[in-house]
């Protein structure tokens, strides 16, 4: 199977492009936005044709520069850009232009990057599969009967189909490393605090984290670089270092003893927990011959348990759910977005509140509000949210008991490749269920990434994922890197 | 010490303060705080819930809220964690308001009161106060006919919300806590205190119980209470509400009520049935606030001046008698008034403080104005006293001159010279009006001589109306004691 790695251009093999003056930016970008605008793939919600030609037109004129600068690159929509509109998916916000842009987004507009537009995704985040959006569902491109997986799934369904060279997503769940499987990218959840979270809109507040969806680790490590780093407007951002993320991976990538030398020292480990009922056949498979080609190349492949892990779809969907509940309170018609008046001028303000948030929300986005509400009412709270926040710690020690003998965890990304559209959308649990291997890192808050690694039924993509430890962005994005060199046979 | 009683009753109240801090900027976001611009100017993305927005704690509200939370002798929690509390309402943007629920900043603190149940009987009473936590204020809501209008200037202003343990037996001692709590809080310069607009506002919890019962009664929730008389005649009134419902065979619900203060009666709001369920939990945007120990001691170690500590500095420096020293320090602008007097008074402290005792507050009683109202700034009653102590003016004059200040806010130097008000000190002039005194009272001045020695008094009443009262007293004294001995003339 080609990966997208293998027949689209990267991001880095771009800029080499742009430096030798074999190409400029404005073509670039003239060129994504006209395949983008023809796509049927539904990965786009709105484009941003003005900004991206000036921003083109900025780099070409030597106005930018940089490992971001020039480059096209798609936003998931729930990243708030000043003056364009930002709908989260979700008819609530359809006509919502924010009054201001995000750190991250500021700090990619510093850095030259090129914003194509806005991309699809579930409903605020809610979702696995893109069937959630208000705007349609994103059709994954290597075989559009099939979902590209969620939420972010408008934005690896265009870094798959060439529709971006790279582009943000956000992870609360999974929802950067699900797509990323599905799609056959690369998608980094960032260990959380490392990336701002001021202008992401929250789903679930103490999990979600932006995170890069690339063709390879090089583009990943380069990314993650640009949109990292401490932020006083997000007081869950941690003041720690931003390494060179892109040098370390390109040293692994470009320098075969560097390499070697790194996967020999590596130690790998195995949770047995990953590999139980549930998990595809082939999905296995593809991943039992990463940990055999890791072994081959000299690294320590350590056998693990993670007993708390199987607590971790429960836990998450009563802390993401509570939170989300509170955190979706403010779409109540008031001060932005759209409002809904059942009965005209002498609609009640409780009926206005009714009927715009009954109407403008869509069933998952309802059905989680409706379970945070219950999970924190009185008389519910110890049981549900705050025995959860309890697990939630046990499993974030299993972790660390695990990394004090092992430099990254190795699991499959999703229990299965992608589905067909429409499979799991009356059975919400067995749609939850795609998220198990994912779910427990945003638990614990740690770093990880989905990377292509063979394939499955119907020759899709498999995913491969790799845990770290807090803050280890720099080591996982090596592994990928030494993976991607095994895999590919060049290693 | 006996409680008082209500025809076989006592009652059990606990007051809930909400203080609005006077910081700069808001309390999660760096909006301009306070009120006073046009409506939805003081906004940004994250006081109005811009999708995607954050807080971040002001750093100077905690260092405030630390502060009351020493003023008041509580201890201050080195961990204290911020929750949201979810309930819609058009002036609350996010749908959920960020306070501190189970762990806040300040608990088991105290304050001790003085006040009188029986008029004339001073006494002291150690109210407990269970809690202080921060928490930012919502929105206004302005409802018109068809519509509601909404400003959220204030939104997200910071408040610390005191509460105290169900301490108070009447309500005259919640009344004596409310005002020694704004005392503080405005001297340590947290709180403008103003109840009328709101930046110090009392909710009260009102039961009743037979005398001798261990069990408190069922409560009620007092609300709208705008100023200290309200707070004190809303108890009043529920207390006897709560008595007659009792008596009458009924039964008290727990529930919320507001005070009317135009008819002087407490109406039921909503019961607890229909209560909200806050559905409390810990805000994830917010890690839990960790106070450092020196953090807490710098705080401790910059606390401005409380009333206890001026009030022995009075007593201290100026001489001034316990009973004054308390009176005057009782509120700060009260005290800064005085020490501002004090600074142009030519060092008179203590004929400062007898006149703002006496005239002053005697003037702002009359009144019913605070200090910050007096009609004259308080170095002219600082020149005043000046007047008196040079000799210019007599203290009778000075009354003269006071009258004229309050009146007309004019400083007393110009009302002396507008009125001629001045003083004669000439001895002569005085010896002049002397001598014409005795050539026209042969008679008593042999008499005098002769040993008729309380004839003394005419003659200086006699020369005070010759300079028409503006003979220096103790000069005319002098001079005409000098001219009938025979020592002058």
């Amino acid at each position: 199977m080609q990966f997208p790695r293998h027949t689209l251009k990267k991001a880095w093999q771009l800029r080499a492009e742009l430096a030798s003056k074999k190409t400029t930016s404005l073509a670039l970008t003239e060129d994504y936005l006209a395949k983008a605008k023809a796509s049927k793939l539904n990965s786009y919600l709105t484009f941003m044709d003005a900004q991206a030609i000036a921003s083109a037109k900025n780099f070409d004129a030597g106005k930018s520069s940089g490992m971001l600068a020039g480059i096209p690159l798609g936003l998931k929509d729930n990243l708030v850009t000043e003056g364009v509109k930002t709908t989260c998916g979700s008819k609530i916000l359809a006509n919502y232009v924010p009054p201001y842009s995000g750190t991250v987004v500021k700090k990619l507009e510093a850095a030259g990057s090129v914003f194509i537009g806005k991309c699809n995704l579930d409903e605020f985040a809610m979702g696995s599969s893109n069937e959630n959006s208000a705007f349609g569902p994103v059709g994954l491109p290597q075989d559009p009967t099939r979902v590209p997986g969620g939420s972010s799934g408008g934005s690896a369904a265009a870094v798959a189909a060439g529709l971006a060279a790279w582009s943000l997503g956000s992870d609360t769940g999974g929802s950067v490393r699900q797509p990323a499987s599905f799609c056959g990218v690369v998608g980094l959840k960032p260990t959380y605090g490392r990336v701002s979270r001021y202008g992401l809109v929250a789903f679930a507040s103490s999990l979600d984290q932006i995170g890069p969806l690339t063709l390879d680790a090089q583009d990943c490590a380069d990314l993650l670089e640009g949109i990292s780093g401490y932020d006083p407007l997000d007081s869950t951002s941690l003041d720690r270092p931003v390494l060179h993320y892109g040098k370390a991976v390109e040293k692994i990538r470009t320098d075969a003893t560097a390499r070697h030398d790194f996967v020999k020292k590596l130690r790998v480990g195995v949770p047995a927990e990953f590999f139980a009922a549930g998990l595809d056949a082939q999905v296995q498979k593809a991943v039992e011959s990463a940990i055999d080609a890791l072994r081959k190349a000299g690294a320590e492949i350590v056998p693990l348990q993670l007993p708390t892990s199987k607590h971790a779809l429960a836990v998450y969907y009563v802390v993401a759910v509570s939170e989300a509940s509170a955190n979706l309170a403010r779409f109540d018609g008031v001060r932005f977005g759209d409002r809904v008046y059942p009965n005209g001028a002498n609609s009640s303000l409780d009926e206005m509140y009714e009927a715009t948030r009954g109407t403008l929300f869509g069933n998952e986005v309802k059905r989680r509000i409706l379970l945070g509400n219950f999970t924190l009412s009185s008389g519910y709270y110890d049981a549900y949210y705050k025995k959860a926040c309890q697990v939630r710690n046990l499993i974030a020690q299993d972790f660390a008991k695990c990394f004090a003998k092992v430099d990254v965890i190795i699991g499959p990304t999703t229990p299965t490749v992608s589905f067909e559209r429409g499979s799991k959308t009356n059975d919400p649990l067995s749609m939850y269920l795609s998220d198990i291997y994912t779910v427990p890192v945003n638990l614990a808050g740690l770093p990880a990434v989905s990377m292509p690694y063979g394939t499955g039924e119907k020759g899709l993509p498999v995913g491969l994922q790799l845990i770290g430890a807090p803050f280890s962005e720099l080591k996982l994005l090596e592994s990928v890197a030494a993976l991607e060199t095994l895999f590919d046979g060049a290693f | 010490m006996a409680h008082p009683t209500y025809n076989g009753f006592e009652t059990v109240i606990g007051l809930e303060v909400h203080a609005q801090l006077s910081t700069n900027s808001k309390l999660f976001s760096s909006s301009p705080s306070g009120t006073g611009s046009a409506p939805n100017r003081n906004i940004n993305p994250v006081c109005t819930a811009q999708p995607g927005a954050l807080p971040v704690l002001n750093r100077v509200a905690v260092d405030f809220a630390i502060r009351a939370g020493i003023a008041t002798n509580c201890r201050i929690n080195e961990l204290s964690i911020f929750s949201r509390k979810n309930y819609f309402y058009p002036d609350l943007p996010k749908g959920y308001q960020i306070s501190q629920y189970d762990k806040p900043i300040a608990e088991f603190g105290h304050l001790e009161i003085e006040f009188e149940n029986e008029p004339g009987k001073v006494e002291t009473k150690k109210i407990g106060i269970t809690r202080i936590h921060m928490e930012e204020d919502a929105g206004k809501s302005q409802h018109m006919s068809g519509f509601s209008l909404v400003d959220l200037n204030r939104a997200g202003t910071p408040l610390i919300e005191i509460v105290s343990e169900p301490d108070f037996r009447s309500p005259q001692e919640a009344g004596a806590y409310l005002r020694k709590l704004r005392a503080i809080l405005q001297y340590i310069e947290v709180c403008d205190g103003n109840m009328q607009n709101g930046n110090f506002r009392c909710d009260a919890n009102v039961s009743v119980r037979p005398i001798g019962t261990a069990k408190f009664g069922t409560r009620a929730e007092l609300k709208n209470l705008n100023s200290f008389r309200f707070v004190e005649k809303a108890i009043e009134y529920e207390i006897h509400r709560q008595i007659g419902v009792i008596n009458g065979g009924g039964k008290i619900v727990q529930e919320t009520r507001l005070y009317d203060s135009a008819k002087n009666i407490t109406q039921s709001m909503r019961s607890k049935e229909d209560a909200h369920d806050y559905r409390y939990f810990p805000e994830p945007d917010l890690p839990p606030l960790v106070l450092n120990p020196a953090w807490i001691q710098a705080v401790k170690d910059a606390l401005p001046e409380l009333p206890s500590a001026k009030a022995d500095r009075f007593v201290k420096d100026f001489g001034l008698p316990e009973y004054d020293a308390k009176v005057i320090t009782s509120t700060k602008p009260l005290a800064h008034f005085y020490e501002k007097a004090v600074a142009t008074s030519s060092g008179e402290p203590k004929l400062v403080s007898n006149w703002l005792m006496t005239e002053v507050l005697r003037m702002l009683k009359e009144s019913e104005k605070e200090i910050e109202e007096c009609p004259f700034p308080a170095e002219h009653l600082g020149q005043l006293v000046s007047l008196i102590k040079s000799g210019e003016i007599s203290s009778k004059i000075a009354k003269t001159i006071f009258e004229d200040m309050w009146a007309s806010g004019k400083n007393p130097k110009d009302i002396m010279k507008e009125k001629g008000l001045v003083q004669v000190s000439d001895p002569n002039l005085i010896e002049n009006a002397v001598r014409k005194i005795m050539e026209a009272n042969p008679k008593n001045v042999t008499e005098y001589r002769a040993g008729k020695e309380k004839l003394f008094g005419f003659f200086v009443g006699q020369v005070m109306k010759e300079t028409k009262g503006m003979g220096n007293p103790s000069l005319v004294n002098d001079i005409v004691l000098a001219f009938l001995k025979g020592e002058k003339s």
